[in-house]
C-alpha cells in the first residue's frame, strides 16, 4: 500500500523533481509508471524505498509513516519492499543459487529456511537447472529473473521494477513483464516503471503517466502515449 | 546474536583478512611492532619501578640526639619528630640496638672493623621514614633543626636524576601507547576498507533488501579484531622472548653479582597477555568501526 499526499523532492542541487504528487496504489495492483526520460519516475521509486526522502507531503508505505520514520526503522520498511533495477544487480563471484540466498542470509534468516525457500523461488523464475551458474554465464533476461527472485525472495508486499526490461530485447522484455503479471496474480503489488508502450498497452493494467514532477495521467485500461 | 548469524560474521571476516592477505600480513606485522616496541618501554619501566619503590622503602633519615640528653629525654623526642611534616614513620633506637645493627650489616667483618668500640661510643638515633620522597631533604632540615637532634644523616640513595628519568620513562610508555593506538587503528582500518570496496555493491544489496547497519558492520568489525588479536598473540610470544633474552644478557653483563634483580617473565605474563589482547581488540573494533562509518549513511 502507497499514498503520497502532495509530495514534494527538491535534490540538494536544486532540481525540483517532483512537484506535488498525489498517488494511491492499493495492495494487490499492478501499476505502470510511465513518463519522458527526466520526469521523475526513479525519484518516485527512491522516496517509496526511503533511499531519498521527500522535501515536502506526506507519505504512507506498508504502514509505515513517512512524517516520523526514524532511521533504524528502514530496513523494516525495506523487507516489506523488493526492488529489481534495470541493471540487474547481481552479484558476480555469487552462483544464482547465492545470489537469492544472499537476500535471506543479510536480515538474519536461518539456513534451514533458506534452504527451503530458494529452490521454490528459482522454480518460480524458472531458473532451478541453473542454480549453479553464475550471473556471467546467463542472459540478460535470465539474470533479470534472478534478481527478481531475490526481490521475492523475502515475501515482500511490493515489488518495485525501475526499467526492468530496459537492457532487454521485446521477447524477454515481454517475458519478464509476463513473470511479474504471474507474480501479481499470486497476491504481491506491482510498480513497474517502463518505456515500452507496446507492452503497457497489450498489458491492459493501471498506467500513471508522470511529466515533468507532477502526474498527467492516472487510468487503467493501459493507454499511454509519449 | 543468533548463532547462523555469528558464523557468518565470522566467515566473511575470515574471508575479508585472505582476499587482501598481504595487507591483513601488512597490518598484523605493524600491530605486533607496535606493541613490541610499547611493551618493552612498559617493561623496562616496570622494572625500574620495582626497583625504586624497594630503594624507597629502605630510604630513611637518621635523626642522631644530642648526647647531652638523658635516655628518657631521648626517648621522648619522639612526639616532636611525629610532629614534623611529612614523617610518616619514627623509630627510635638505642647506642646499643645501633651498635648491634651494625654487626648485622657488617656480618663477618664486624669484628674487625668494629673492634674497640662500645655502645657508649655510638648516640642514640631516630630512624625516620618520609611519606614524600621529594620532600625528604626539608624533612631532614626540619629534623635537625629539633632541639635535642644533635645531627641528620640523609643519604639521598635516589638521586633526583634517577626519580625523573623513571618519570620520562613512565611517560615515554603513554605516549608510545598513544601512537600505538593510532597507528594501529590507521593501519586496519586502512585493511579493512579495502575489503569495504570488494564489497561496494554487496553492501548496497545488504542496504536495499533490509539488513540492518549492525549486520552490515559486524563482518568488518569482526576482520578488524581477528587482525587486532592475531597480532597481540603474536606480539605477546615476542615480547616473551625478547624479554628472557634481554634480561639474561643484562644480567651476564653485569656479572650476575645480584645488584640488580630483573623481574621474571612469569611475573607478568598473564596481565601481559590481557593487555596485548586486550589493545588489539581495541584497535580492531575501532579500525572496523571507523571504516564502516560512512557506509552507514542511508
Ligand atoms: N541524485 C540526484 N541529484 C540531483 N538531481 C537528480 C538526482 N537524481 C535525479 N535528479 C534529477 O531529477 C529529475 C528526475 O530524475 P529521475 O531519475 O526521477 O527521472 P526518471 O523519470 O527516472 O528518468 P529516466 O527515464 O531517464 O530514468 C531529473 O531532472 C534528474 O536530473
Ligand atoms: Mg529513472
Amino acid at each position: 500500500m502507497v499514498r503520497f499526499a502532495d509530495v514534494y523532492k527538491s535534490y540538494d542541487n536544486g532540481t525540483k523533481a517532483l512537484k506535488g504528487i498525489d498517488l494511491r496504489i492499493d495492495d494487490g495492483e499492478f501499476v505502470f509508471l510511465v513518463g519522458p526520460s527526466g520526469s521523475g519516475k526513479s525519484t518516485v521509486v527512491k522516496l517509496i524505498t526511503a533511499e531519498v526522502r521527500p522535501t515536502d507531503g506526506k507519505m504512507l508505505v506498508n504502514g509505515f509513516n513517512f512524517s516520523n520514520l526514524r532511521t533504524s526503522q528502514i530496513p523494516r520498511l525495506r523487507r516489506t519492499l523488493g526492488v529489481v533495477f534495470q541493471d540487474f544487480r547481481l552479484i558476480e563471484n555469487m552462483t544464482v543459487y547465492e545470489n537469492v540466498a544472499f537476500a535471506m542470509r543479510v536480515i538474519g534468516e536461518g539456513s534451514k529456511r533458506i534452504r527451503e525457500r530458494v529452490p521454490i523461488m528459482l522454480e518460480l523464475v524458472g531458473l532451478s537447472h541453473k542454480a549453479k551458474r553464475y550471473p556471467r554465464e546467463l542472459s540478460g533476461g535470465e539474470q533479470q529473473r534472478v534478481s527478481i527472485a531475490r526481490a521475492l525472495v523475502n515475501n515482500p508486499r511490493i515489488i518495485i521494477a525501475d526499467e526492468p526490461t530496459g537492457n532487454l530485447d521485446p521477447t524477454r522484455s515481454r517475458e519478464i513483464m509476463g513473470l511479474l503479471k504471474k507474480i501479481n496474480e499470486l497476491g504481491t503489488t506491482i510498480i513497474a516503471v517502463t518505456h515500452e508502450s507496446a507492452i503497457v498497452n497489450s498489458f491492459a493494467k493501471r498506467v500513471i503517466a508522470l511529466d515533468g514532477g507532477k502526474i498527467v495521467h492516472d487510468g487503467s485500461g493501459g493507454y499511454y502515449q509519449v | 546474536m543468533k548463532g547462523h548469524n555469528f558464523i557468518y560474521f565470522l566467515k566473511e571476516g575470515i574471508k575479508g583478512i585472505f582476499v587482501h592477505g598481504f595487507m591483513s600480513f601488512a597490518a598484523v606485522s605493524v600491530i605486533v611492532a607496535c606493541l613490541l616496541i610499547t611493551g618493552s618501554f612498559a617493561l623496562v619501566a616496570l622494572n625500574v619501578n620495582v626497583l625504586i619503590d624497594e630503594a624507597k622503602a629502605s630510604n630513611e633519615i637518621l635523626a642522631f640526639v644530642d648526647d647531652s640528653l638523658s635516655d628518657t629525654e631521648a626517648l621522648a623526642l619522639t612526639s616532636k619528630i611525629y610532629q614534623v611534616p611529612n614523617v610518616l614513620t619514627a623509630e627510635f633506637i638505642t647506642r646499643d640496638e645501633a651498635l648491634e645493627d651494625y654487626y648485622a650489616e657488617l656480618g663477618e667483618d664486624a669484628d674487625e672493623i668494629l673492634v674497640g668500640i662500645t655502645g657508649e661510643d655510638l648516640r642514640h638515633r631516630y630512624r625516620v621514614q618520609v611519606v614524600d620522597l621529594e620532600l625528604a631533604d626539608e624533612t631532614a632540615t626540619a629534623l635537625e633543626r629539633l632541639d635535642g637532634i644533635g645531627s641528620v644523616r640523609y643519604s639521598q640513595d635516589l638521586s633526583d636524576a634517577t626519580l625523573s628519568m623513571q618519570k620520562a620513562l613512565n611517560v615515554i610508555c603513554y605516549i608510545l601507547a598513544a601512537i600505538l593506538v593510532l597507528v594501529s587503528v590507521f593501519i586496519i582500518a586502512n585493511t579493512v576498507k579495502l575489503a569495504t570496496m570488494d564489497r561496494r555493491e554487496e553492501i548496497a544489496i545488504m542496504k536495499m533488501v533490509g539488513a540492518t547497519n549492525a549486520f552490515i558492520r559486524w563482518p568488518f568489525v569482526v576482520q578488524g579484531s581477528l587482525l587486532g588479536v592475531t597480532g597481540g598473540i603474536i606480539a605477546y610470544f615476542a615480547q616473551w622472548g625478547v624479554y628472557s633474552y634481554l634480561t639474561r644478557a643484562l644480567a651476564d653483563y653485569i656479572g650476575g653479582s645480584g645488584f640488580i634483580e630483573f623481574l621474571g617473565f612469569g611475573e607478568f605474563a598473564f596481565p601481559l597477555l590481557i593487555v596485548f589482547l586486550a589493545a588489539g581488540l581495541l584497535v580492531g573494533v575501532l579500525g572496523g568501526i571507523l571504516t564502516i562509518r560512512k557506509f552507514m549513511k542511508v
